[in-house]
């Protein structure tokens, strides 16, 4: 339907961003470039050096006492003025936008400074001191599942907080009857979006009103305003929440702004003035969001021509340290669609919501997606090479027919359009498969490393409000009350001149919804784009919104300009009527063209737009019979086949359902390991595309994207929790350098399910790229499993076999680390002191000794038998910090040996570590041994992840050279003995 | 990200920083392109009370060729010195490694004697002036001294400068006749920090490697002039070993062992093939 005919055309076409002459000269309007009122503070937030422990005390008095210090905010605050966040599953766990008890994750909020400037903040960060009882921690969700696993949320006593089972037709027998039965494991590791803007607010408390003013580069979706509200404990109409014009990009990720939103309105209140924040990069890696990680077991009941009956899928959901609204979403948006493109007509799905010590998930592009296809499309494969099948015909055997749409998918998706088969035709046709596979055939003739690999997957778009509802049981949801559909709102208004203003609930994130906006309402008013005025800045006092607004799920071409649709149409419909009898003609023949109203037969009497639709401001007395004045009208729609989940669990999560298959050729390099990509193919069936230029311009931004999550990209956890990869030299997005050009192709199908036939498509290739690209790399080195990110070091533990071994004979190993350990270190060694044991031993229970052997040590108190509190200042190369120390020791056997334990932290992080000391009577005297291992956590683990083992060895080995120089010997650490072997051999040094 | 508070000096002459630092010692930081030290600074891993901004002495922003060395000024840029007109004829091992130094961008305020004093174990710099056997001037309100790069660069991050002495220059070997050079790095993107980076002499008495990335400093190692095939492979089997490479987030201690076997290989090949 398009509504009122015309013989203008934008919708379809490639008009230029509206956007960008403001962003390409300067003229952008971020959230940090817009003006603050006089004696605004800025705020700096203190984040737990570490994944799980109790907090026994905050000291922030000298912190308060700083100049330029208006309010430290902390968990008692919070307990004051606001409430623990709602949870999606019914669960005894609470989340505080600043922890109050306990920090469950490296960068948890534990205290707000408010100062003058940020620099004073920050200043005033390190002056506050936080007391800690550090717990073990657990950052993989198969320990966290453990019988023996710190429990994160003790109400809760299982870090297990959900678990579900779905069947849907007849799996059992499916799966008894079968002829083969394929699986695949495949874990889908941590990853995020980052935005090149990361977040930030200004945060007001108008204590007269009793009400909440917050401007935030929030992205919605506004299921989370009321979740925000019952935080502060407001009526959702005194939490006044609005948006910039410009946006420095999201992809999901700003929708975790929402708990520093809570607690900068109430840094806001407790300092009494107004509170800008601005996170940086550290904060944003360590802190903001991740998509979730998750381990699938996947299984197949295959015919023996690859043909699948049924599927089996078991997910393990890792949700990181709280369940964030809107999470569990990650694992339920794709819950009705989890058959992909296939039409499996029998499904048993298990699902586990589980927690650990890491930054809580939530949304980033893809959404789930990613996790599910990284299963789906590597069984296919697996399918083939177990079945002795090309992969492609497996794929094509089982894709939905085209003559099945819409076609009602097993668990409940309803795919409302496309022919699939056709689509991957053409793109094996028109991307040069056969000459890709000539290709992959002359490297692999001349002994290099390549392979091609497939994907294909469904796009759903406009999620359905109702399908995280599926985490509960039907018995749960009955109790709940229904929640279900999508509602999008749009205004157009044309003002006393004639000029046309939209407004709608799109919170743009730099895609150019402004520009197709402006072509959807000039096509329904024979304007041009250029005449039409788009603001989409948002304010929920102000402007249409419901609990789906934002930007996310790929919602806007779908629903949004779909709702501008409407309401731009409604308007025409107006102006037609009032224009109709001054042109003697009816409603339904009057044309709009070039800013103007005639009846179709009749061009050359016509009237202008401005004159038409004044009527409604200047003259509402000549409006036609029972029309309203002014001339604004205001559209909301949601998709009618959003219903909630049945009582047979199925659901159909989103409106609409593109498609896309993808095919690419890899080459791996045999000696470093590398993936270059030779080629990628992606196809895609967005519907009807409403600007082609912004259509390409989201599927290179998720191919990047995709990319970064394939071959580069994960936010690394020590086994302890500490997190690995706090700067963009952890963090390895790729860049243009890395990121080949990608062969776009098109099969569109316009669907019933939306105003304009569009669907959405700005996700998918976040959800095809991963597992094409990983099914490539697998065809390449004839691997059954492959792990995300493929990067060269994990690629060569397939490519390059045995290691050979040193050719001479060594005794000693030289020190590693725990495999897998992260920052854990372990090292041993040994030193001849001249003096009987007795003796070193009363020297080493000296805490004059302790004191001297301590690198930098300023002072040392003693707080028990054998246990002090230390202050040191730790230097490696120019960097330097100050650390307060707690030194104990322990498990005392006179005069054989004692164990030497000891933790600190302070603003550069933490560390903890002990050693086992032996004492061994010599010729000589006593021949000192010992052994150690310790642990990094916090800013320098999160910054340094490349040096920061090497600097604590220093300072290890440091530690017990001075320890043997005190007791009057000289120390040989294992490495230095090795330096002295290799010095030997030939090293210059 | 922001720093702590520190006073900023900006001295119009060399003899005026000299001077700054003998008062403030190990309490300030010298800052010439500052494309460590500001990201450094910003995250509060140093916190110097004063910053000695030398960027803009004219003396020490020079490059020449003196006494068979190629000597770089303090304040001279890596960009600089990759379009010194003299370049690939005097230096081709520098020719080829400063491409790999990070980006244009950040070569653009990078000095080469910023990246010899920060001593980063992954650095292209160091690698080559201990490849070369180079030396550095360092310069204090009293005294002068050159000190070879083998006894510069102590352990990461760590060398041989006293605080109250600036690294005034840098002095690379100019290329020695009938040698050939050959340098490879394996970053995981353009301008990383290098797992591995391998800078190679074939001259006519032996050939020169060192390893950069693996161990706490750059490696070097010399093997004889003919070496090549399984003697070859074996020698940097060792070397490999010898380096106690670490696992990291990045990269595991096997793969950097590898890439020293592999690209080591490849890149004495190359610098066996560009003699002349």
């Amino acid at each position: 339907m398009l509504g009122t005919e015309n013989q203008t055309n934008y919708i379809g076409k490639a008009v230029e961003r509206i956007e960008d002459a403001a962003l390409l000269s300067g003229q952008g309007r971020f959230i940090d470039d817009l003006p603050t009122a006089p004696g605004t503070g800025h705020a700096a937030i203190l984040r737990s050096p570490h994944a799980h422990a109790d907090i026994s005390a905050i000291d922030t008095s000298r912190a308060e006492a700083l100049a330029g210090v208006h309010a430290v905010v902390t968990g008692k605050d919070a307990e004051l003025w606001s409430e623990p966040f709602l949870v999606g599953v019914r669960q005894p766990m609470q989340h505080w936008c600043i922890a109050t008890e306990r920090v469950r994750y490296v960068g948890e909020p534990v205290a707000i400074v408010v100062a003058e400037s940020r620099y004073i903040a920050e200043d005033a960060l390190a002056l506050i001191e936080v007391e800690y009882q550090t717990l073990p921690a657990v950052v993989e969700v198969m320990a966290a599942m453990a019988a023996d696993a710190p429990i994160l949320h003790s109400d809760v006593g299982s870090n297990l907080v959900n678990e579900r089972q779905f069947n849907y037709g007849n799996p059992e027998t499916a799966f008894a009857d079968a002829t083969h039965v394929v699986r695949a494991s495949v874990r889908y590791p941590r990853n995020s979006c980052t935005p090149m803007e990361c977040f930030g607010l200004v945060a007001e408390y108008l204590a007269a009103e009793q009400s909440y003013d917050v401007l935030a580069n929030f992205q919605g979706p506004y299921a989370l305003h009321p979740v925000m509200a019952r935080a502060l404990k407001v009526p959702g109409s005194r939490l006044r929440l609005r948006t910039p014009a410009d946006s420095g990009g999201s992809f999901g990720v700003k929708q975790a702004i929402f708990p520093y939103i809570v607690a900068m309105a109430l840094a806001a209140r407790k300092a009494r003035r107004p509170v800008k924040w601005v996170e940086d990069r550290l904060e944003h890696l360590v802190a903001a969001n991740s998509a979730t990680g998750r381990i699938s077991n996947i299984s197949a009941a295959v015919a023996a021509d690859g043909v699948i009956e049924a599927l089996e899928l078991e997910q393990i959901e890792d949700c990181g340290a709280y369940l964030r609204a809107p999470e569990p979403a990650s694992l339920y948006r794709m819950h009705g669609i989890l058959t992909g493109a296939y039409n499996i007509p029998h499904l048993a799905v298990t699902n586990r919501i589980v927690l650990t010590n890491r930054t809580p998930s939530g949304l980033n592009r893809g959404f789930g997606g990613p996790q599910v296809y990284f299963a789906l499309e590597r069984l296919m494969q697996r399918i083939a090479i177990e079945l002795n099948l090309d992969p492609l015909d497996v794929i094509r055997r089982n894709l939905v027919p085209a003559a099945s749409m819409p076609y009602r998918a097993a668990a409940g998706a309803v795919l409302d359009s496309g022919d699939y088969q056709a689509c991957v035709s053409r793109a094996l046709k028109d991307g040069g498969l056969a000459e890709l596979e000539a290709r992959r055939d002359a490297a692999r003739a001349a002994g290099r490393h390549y392979g091609i690999g497939f994907a294909a997957a469904v796009e759903p778009s406009i999620s359905n409000m109702g399908y995280i509802t599926t985490v509960m049981t039907p018995e749960e949801r009955r109790r709940a009350g229904p929640k279900d559909g999508a509602v999008s709102t749009a205004s157009i208004a044309v003002d006393p001149l004639g000029a046309v203003i939209v407004t709608a609930d799109s919170i743009p994130q730099g895609q150019g919804h402004r520009t197709v906006a402006a072509q959807v309402a000039a096509e329904a008013l024979g304007l041009r784009p250029e005449q039409i005025t788009v603001n989409l800045e948002h304010d929920t006092q102000k402007d249409g919104w419901s609990i789906a607004a934002g930007n996310y799920s790929s919602r806007f071409a779908g629903a949004v300009a779909g709702t501008v649709h409407i309401a731009a149409t409604r308007l025409a419909k107006r102006l037609a009527e009032i224009a109709a009898p001054q042109l003697n003609a009816t409603p339904e023949d009057i044309v709009f063209s070039g800013g103007r109203l005639f009846a179709r037969d009749n061009p050359d009497n016509s009237l202008s737009f401005g004159r038409v639709a004044g009527a409604g401001h200047w003259s509402p007395s000549s409006l036609p019979e029972n029309m309203v004045p002014g001339m604004r009208e205001t559209a909301s729609w949601s998709p009618d086949q959003l219903v909630a989940p049945g009582e047979d669990d199925r659901i159909n999560g989103s409106a609409a359902y593109g498609f896309i298959f993808d095919f690419c050729g890899v080459e791996i390099d045999a000696d470093t390991g590398q993936v270059r990509i030779d080629k990628y193919v992606t196809m895609h069936d967005a519907g009807r595309r409403l600007n082609p230029a912004l259509v390409d311009g989201q599927i290179r931004g998720a191919f990047a994207h995709a990319v970064g999550a394939a071959l580069y990209e994960e936010l690394a956890y020590g086994e302890d929790g500490s997190f690995l990869a706090g700067t963009f030299a952890d963090y390895l997005v790729p860049t243009a350098c890395e990121i080949p050009e990608p062969l776009i192709l098109h099969h569109d199908s316009n669907t019933e399910a939306t105003p304009l036939g569009a669907k959405g498509m700005a996700e998918g290739n976040c959800m095809s790229t991963p597992v094409c690209l990983a099914n490539a790399v697998a065809d390449a080195l004839s691997l059954d499993e492959i792990a995300l990110p493929m990067t060269p070091s994990h690629v060569t533990e397939h490519l390059h076999g045995a290691e050979r071994p040193p050719s001479t004979d060594r005794s000693e190993a030289p020190a590693q680390t725990l495999p897998g350990k992260g920052r854990g270190l372990t090292g041993s060694g040994a030193s001849l002191v001249p003096a009987p044991p007795g003796q070193v031993w009363q020297m080493l229970l000296d805490p004059d000794t302790l004191a001297a052997i301590i690198p930098g040590c300023e002072s040392m108190e003693r707080l028990g038998e054998n246990a002090y509190r230390a202050v040191a200042v730790i230097r490696i190369g120019p960097i330097r910090g100050r650390f307060k120390a707690v030194i104990q020791l322990s498990d005392l056997d006179a005069p054989h040996a004692l164990t030497l334990s000891g933790s600190a932290t302070g603003p550069l992080g933490s560390g903890a570590g002990s050693g086992r000391v032996t004492l061994l009577a010599d010729e000589k005297g006593t021949r000192i041994s010992y052994e150690y291992s310790a642990e990094i956590g916090g800013k320098v683990a999160a910054v340094g992840g490349r040096m920061i083992d090497g600097a604590a060895r220093i300072l290890i080995a440091e530690f017990f050279k001075r320890f043997a120089a005190v007791a009057g010997g000289t120390a040989g650490e294992t490495v230095s003995l090795w330096q002295r072997v290799a010095r030997l051999l030939g090293l210059a040094r | 990200m922001k720093p702590a508070p520190f006073d900023y000096i900006a001295p119009e002459s060399v003899e005026e920083a000299l001077a700054v630092l003998a008062e403030a010692g190990e309490d300030a930081r010298i800052l010439a392109g500052g494309q460590t030290l500001s990201p450094m600074l910003n995250m509060r891993l140093v916190e110097p009370a004063v910053l000695i901004d030398i960027s803009r002495l004219p003396a020490l922003d020079y490059i020449r060729r003196k006494n068979g060395h190629i000597e770089i000024g303090a304040a001279a840029t890596q960009n600089a010195l990759e379009n010194w007109p003299e370049l690939a004829a005097q230096a081709p091992l520098l020719a080829q490694a400063l491409p790999h130094i990070g980006h244009f961008q950040t070569r653009n305020r990078g000095t080469v004697c910023g990246s010899l004093a920060f001593a980063d174990p992954s650095a292209e710099l160091p690698l080559c002036l201990a490849l070369l056997g180079g030396e550095v001037v360092l310069q204090s309100a009293s005294r002068q001294r050159v000190v070879k790069a083998a006894d510069f660069q102590l352990g990461m991050l760590s060398t041989a400068r006293e605080a109250d002495e600036i690294i005034s220059a840098a002095r690379f070997p100019v290329a020695e006749a009938g040698a050939g050079y050959g340098f490879a790095e394996m970053a995981l993107r353009h301008g990383d920090f290098a797992l591995a980076a391998i800078a190679v002499k074939a001259g006519k008495t032996g050939v020169r490697i060192a390893i950069g990335g693996v161990a706490d400093r750059p490696m070097v190692r010399n093997f004889p002039a003919g070496i090549e095939g399984a003697a070859l492979d074996d020698a940097l089997n060792d070397l490999a070993w010898d380096l106690a490479a670490a696992d990291d987030p990045h990269a595991t201690a096997r793969y950097r062992r590898e890439l020293v076997r592999r690209l080591g290989r490849k890149t004495v090949e190359e610098a066996k093939s560009c003699r002349v």
